[in-house]
């Protein structure tokens, strides 16, 4: 065998191996069209302000049916307490993401006597499961995706941990899972809205703060309210395309 | 307290009035090594190129050193970044899968071309002296010298013809890769710097100019480190020459008197790369002021008020006013120019640093901020790879690098 011969037989065994058995597989139609097909469900989410007491329950919740460590000072999901004085200034908290609710009168390190106060409210905050994710643009190895339903997840087992996605969220909802050590967020409860049932913090909200639905559902309740009521996003100059709708949103919420 | 433990980036985080609960500084004193690695890369590889591409005669020594001295720093560049990951080991990841969307990835792209440009050029500056190493060491007994000896045919990769022809032919292509080099250089720290400013959920990081202002400061830092690096090589050639017994063929004078030539032209340009990227930094500072969009406000205040000694006495003060006189009033000295050069990295230095944790000192809520302590004691290997010792590791590493690679490829010694 000439040199020539054994350099052309080696090139043709490497191409040969380097085709997939893969790419032989024909799709069918139906095949197809299921897989570019645009989904019929997109989750929505809206937090209504008004009913919320500040409790914790969904932040507890939502701690145990995900598997956050309990006392990793990192939550999924947080409440935050603003109190407007009536000299105008803002003082706002979120004490270990409000678990435990708000006992304690002390703010910001500052007791506020209840006649300063304008107003108050607590604001539940989620991941907002963007429309344009900039967390899913900015992942160099594609380990943080959008599902055809809208949700953005993490693949567990592809991350790296470069944290470039968190810098890119801005409504700060990322974090580092404090034992795999791979990017983590609210996943809408993936997991469980996809077997029909409620999120696991909608499901603990005692007063009904937060629902989830099917925004591509014009009778869904939470699609009704978004078409018929005023609603608001966050951060709305980022251009990201939340999908998390807020009732009675103040603008002292970033 | 159970937070520390489980949650290292909880022990070098203080956070201070109203901060959402997952914000923490994520990106620590590494991710400020990474962005400094890679402009001292960039830097050394246009200071060379400076020589091959515009034929600057005046930088011809400095220009095979600083060649040389970036590969070693090449090789170091990715590291920080490594030691960030929290999954280290899927670090090649990004190559398997590279998402294009992401300037990390399309980072590692232009790295790998670039380390390919840097490499062959080596080659096409060096084939001549391993060709010569090749025969010299041919027959000469010891293991040693058979490992050489192979080591350098292997580097001549087969080609031997070191005729005139073929010596012209390698200076063609020196200079071409030299050209493609710089925009490719460029676009390696560019690309560092749009890491940063396309995040658009950082107010800080959020402006056009950024890669701009890396690309400029990476410059200033390479050649300065160059600059450095070549003085204490020579001052520490001379001091074997007063020192040691043997004879040398060149006296302490020569050294010295080569030196501070080639230390004063360098300077020029230093200088010269100093002032766009100093421009280009208050531009962008006027401009925020300027247009004072809602995020200026705590901008200002940290801008202004909680980094105020970061910003404006360490990296504008001592890192660039300080220098920038030393080098530029008359009568320039060795020792005045290293002292310089010294703050002259650290300022480029200061100004990583106030970029990276200057950009993650206010929370998204714009109502709190965020302090960085860094850890100093390695007592766990987070505390060590996002401390202290971990950046001194990176710092340290090119010049072992460089010790190393300079046995084989010599870029003080050799002269054609």
């Amino acid at each position: 065998m000439s040199r020539r011969d054994f350099l052309m037989s080696t090139l043709k065994v490497a191409v040969a191996s380097a085709l997939p058995l893969s790419a032989f597989k024909f799709l069918s139609p139906a095949e197809a069209k299921a897989a570019v097909e645009a989904a019929n469900v997109r989750w929505g989410f809206i937090v209504d302000t008004y009913k919320c007491v500040g409790c914790g329950f969904c932040v507890k919740a939502c701690k145990i049916e995900n598997e956050i460590p309990y006392d990793a000072p990192v939550t999924r999901t947080w409440v935050e307490r603003y109190l407007i004085l009536k000299d105008g200034r803002m003082i706002a908290d979120t004490p270990l993401g409000g678990r435990d609710g708000f006992t304690e009168l002390k703010i910001q390190d500052e007791v506020v006597e209840p006649k300063e106060v304008a107003k108050a409210y607590f604001v539940p905050k989620l991941c907002n499961q963007c429309e344009n994710p900039p967390c899913v643009q900015v992942c160099p190895v594609g380990a943080t995706y959008q599902t055809a339903d809208g949700v953005v997840l993490i693949d567990r087992t592809w991350c790296i941990g470069c944290g470039y996605c968190i810098m890119a969220c801005p409504y700060g909802v990322r974090f580092f899972h404090p034992v795999y050590k791979v990017a983590e967020k609210c996943t809408f409860c993936y997991h469980r809205i996809h077997k029909g049932m409620k999120t696991a913090c909608v499901d603990a909200c005692p007063f009904g703060a937060r629902q989830i639905g099917n925004l591509k559902d014009p009778n869904d309740p939470v699609t009704k309210i978004i078409m018929t009521e005023r609603v608001a996003i966050l951060k709305d100059e980022y251009g990201t395309k939340p999908q998390v709708y807020y009732i009675g949103l103040d603008e002292n919420v970033r | 307290m159970t937070e520390a433990w489980t949650y290292p980036e909880a022990l070098w985080t203080v956070k201070d009035l109203f901060v959402y609960p997952n914000e923490y500084i994520y990106w620590s004193i590494q991710i400020v090594m990474y962005p400094l690695m890679t402009g001292l890369v960039a830097g050394a590889f246009v200071l060379s190129s400076l020589y091959h591409v515009f034929g600057l005669e005046d930088l011809k020594d400095m220009a095979k050193f600083s060649l040389v001295f970036s590969f070693a720093l090449l090789i170091v560049a990715p590291m920080p970044l490594m030691f960030h990951l929290q999954q280290p080991l899927r670090g090649m990841e990004v190559f398997f899968t590279p998402h294009f969307t992401s300037a990390i990835s399309a980072f590692g792209i232009v790295f790998f071309s670039y380390s390919i440009i840097v490499v062959t050029e080596i080659w096409f500056v060096y084939r001549k002296f391993f060709v010569e190493q090749s025969i010299a060491l041919k027959g000469k007994e010891g293991i040693g010298n058979s490992l050489k000896q192979l080591l350098y045919s292997v580097l001549t990769l087969g080609a031997y013809d070191i005729g005139e022809k073929a010596l012209h032919k390698d200076k063609k292509a020196i200079k071409i890769l030299a050209g493609i080099g710089i925009p490719v250089a460029c676009f390696l720290h560019g690309y560092a710097g749009f890491i940063f400013g396309s995040v658009k959920a950082n107010a800080l990081w959020m402006t056009p100019l950024m890669p701009v202002i890396f690309i400029m400061s990476a410059i200033v830092s390479g050649i300065a480190l160059c600059m450095l690096t070549y003085i204490v090589i020579m001052e520490w050639k001379k001091f074997r020459i007063k020192t040691s017994r043997k004879s040398w063929e060149v006296t302490a004078a020569d050294v010295g008197g080569a030196e501070i030539d080639l230390i004063k032209n360098t300077a020029k340009y230093l200088v010269g790369f100093m002032i766009a990227a100093i421009t280009l930094e208050i531009l962008d500072l006027v401009f925020r002021g300027y247009t004072a969009v809602k995020s200026w406000e705590i901008l200002r205040s940290v801008i202004y008020g909680k980094d105020f000694v970061d910003i404006f006495i360490l990296q504008y003060g001592f890192g660039n006013l300080l220098p920038f006189l030393m080098l530029v009033i008359p009568g320039l000295t060795i020792r005045r120019t290293a002292f310089a050069l010294a703050l002259v990295i650290f300022g480029v230095f200061m100004m990583r640093w106030n970029v990276v944790i200057g950009g993650q000192a206010f929370s998204l809520s714009f109502a709190g901020y965020m302090h960085y302590n860094i850890p100093f004691i390695p007592d766990t290997l987070d505390a060590y790879k996002e401390g202290f010792f971990g950046a001194l590791t990176i710092g340290l590493m090119p010049f072992g690098l460089f010790w190393v690679i300079n046995k084989f490829i010599p870029s003080l010694k050799y002269h054609k």
